[in-house]
């Protein structure tokens, strides 16, 4: 999604720099001793937050669609994304 | 060989991490929708417990291990048919592994069972698939819960692979888990079919077959693609490693794209869902909750009403027969000749009577008052009415002719009107009788058989 946002022109040396200093900090995490860790998914100690199986109203069609670049008939419409084969 | 992939929608009210509506086919587009299943910025999911309970329980009636700790993942990938841009998954600690399916009296192992979301549908404008240049997207089915069965590559044929999709069906409606209709899509069978020599353990490559909408496509597709993929290697060709479609209506399958290895999904933890932790006390009462499974109802309707193996196979595939077999049985009607009924005419017409019914008509044919072939017809009368047999019997006065004299009658008649009949059988042609058995069953349709011919062996010396 990211890759869709444009620059404006002279912004390049500043996003530049930006994504620069990101990756060089990656590169510092990755050479970090971690095998004594055990992988971590979850910080958060909870566990089987769950959810009643009860349907509750969510958005109209109009709503729903409010957002889209272009919608017909109730449909979201987009371009082809069919290769050719 | 091939594996199975079978996606189940499990039955529940509402989505798998939202509480949309799990809508009908025919629902207009995006009517079953909200921010969440449309990947909004800013929401996060929360899962739906009967969904969970529904992957259980079709994890312990596949025999499968559950680990106590249980997560999600997302599944990446850029298509328009899930918003989020992921697909909230299961990938290395799924909800059960390592279970089996009984068939045919043999195991097929299930690799694993674990729980995703659906994504929406698409719809391509234009004639042809490649010359489309738009494509329309409904989201009510994004976020619908799905169970996902993967098989190891245990079944040999066409034959093997559509069984294990019906006894699987079986399975999951004897326990509630899914209606399982594959008509709405609500069990969707993707068969991975690979070839190996003879003799030899190695298999080849493999392809995945998607779109396959009932039992009969499933086993069109596998015997085509099997086919197929021997046709490419006997002429020195390789196959390709790749997802294909079905065409129903050309009866082929076709390129639909080359596999993704599972790194190009990269998968990850999914950081909004807390993890599960499923105790064995969880466990513990949804396994007592469960019904009979129908491998054991198998067992139990040769142990306990002494029917032959293939007998209590077919009934125990459809619990609506089993329990009319039962309920029959239990109403004070002959086992087997009760299950000859199921198996012989109500199955095949797929018209239910009630128990009661049944068993009156099999006590009525058992007893000798009438004929199998007017029992066919009391049958079909009284599913159409809902009235008992014995008052359809009573009011055709169909009552079969036993009384010897009544029939002695009648067999001479048949005696005196086939005088070369006769001769031949007196000659020694035995299936002469045959055509005077056929004349009295058409002058007398209700006359015994039994009494009958033996009358007539007799009469003819």
């Amino acid at each position: 999604m990211l890759a869709r946002l444009a620059l404006e022109p002279g912004d390049e040396e500043f996003y530049a720099e930006q994504l620069s200093g990101i990756l060089v900090h990656i590169d510092r995490l990755q050479q970090l001793d971690i095998d004594a860790i055990p992988p971590t998914a979850q910080v958060v100690e909870v566990a089987n937050t769950l959810r009643e199986d009860v349907p509750r109203p969510g958005l109209d069609q109009a709503d729903a669609l409010a957002n889209a670049p272009a919608a017909v008939d109730g449909f979201f419409r987009v371009p082809s994304i069919q290769e050719e084969t | 060989m091939i594996g199975m992939e079978v996606h189940v929608q499990p039955t529940t009210r509402s989505k798998m991490f939202c509480g949309c509506a799990v809508g009908q086919l025919g629902d207009p587009p995006n009517s079953n929708v909200c921010e969440i299943c449309l990947g909004m910025p800013g929401v996060l999911p929360v899962i739906n417990k009967a969904a969970v309970e529904a992957c259980l329980k079709t994890a312990l009636a596949l025999s499968c291990e559950i680990p106590r700790h249980t997560k999600f993942d997302r599944k990446n990938y850029m298509y328009p048919d899930l918003p989020k841009g992921y697909q909230i998954s299961q990938y290395d600690l799924p909800m059960s592994l390592n279970g089996f399916l009984e068939l045919d009296g043999r195991r097929v192992r299930i690799r694993r069972v674990h729980l995703e979301e659906d994504t929406g549908k698409l719809i391509h404008a234009g004639d042809k698939l490649h010359k489309s240049w738009e494509s329309f997207v409904d989201l009510n089915r994004a976020g619908v819960p799905l169970m996902e069965i993967v098989s190891e590559p245990d079944l040999g044929s066409a034959d093997e692979a559509r069984d294990y999709a019906v006894a699987l069906r079986t399975m999951l409606r004897t326990i509630g888990a899914s209606e399982a209709e594959m008509e709405k899509g609500q069990l969707r069978a993707e068969p991975n079919i690979s070839l190996r020599r003879a003799g030899s353990k190695e298999l080849g490559v493999k392809t995945e077959l998607k779109n396959i909408n009932s039992f009969r496509a499933l086993h069109r597709a596998i015997l085509y693609e099997v086919t197929r993929q021997t046709e490419v290697l006997e002429s020195g060709g390789a196959v390709v490693q790749e997802t294909r479609g079905w065409s129903e209506a050309e009866g082929r399958t076709f390129s639909q794209r080359s596999k993704e290895f599972a790194e190009d999904y990269r998968y990850f933890p999914e950081p909004d869902l807390p993890p599960l932790e499923i105790d064995a006390a969880w466990i513990e009462q949804l396994r007592s909750a469960l019904p009979e499974l129908p491998g054991a109802r198998r067992g139990r309707l040769v142990s306990q009403h002494r029917l032959p193996a293939a007998d209590a196979v077919l009934i125990a595939a459809d619990r609506e027969l089993a329990d009319l077999f039962e309920a029959a049985v239990a109403a004070g009607a002959e086992p087997k000749p009760v299950a000859n009924w199921i198996i012989g005419e109500v199955a095949p017409s797929g018209k239910i009577p009630t128990p009661e019914h049944l068993a009156d008509l099999v006590k009525l044919v058992t007893g000798g008052s009438i004929t199998r072939d007017q029992g066919r017809e009391v049958l079909v009368e009284s599913v159409e009415t809902g009235r008992l047999p014995s008052d359809i019997v009573r009011e055709h006065g169909f009552a079969q002719l036993s009384d010897e004299s009544a029939l002695q009658v009648e067999v001479e008649a048949v005696i005196a009107a086939n005088p070369r009949a006769v001769e031949d059988y007196r000659a020694g042609k035995k299936q002469a009788l045959g055509a005077l058995m056929a004349d009295l069953k058409k002058r007398a349709p209700q006359a015994n058989p039994r009494i009958a011919s033996e009358l007539l062996l007799r009469l003819l010396g």
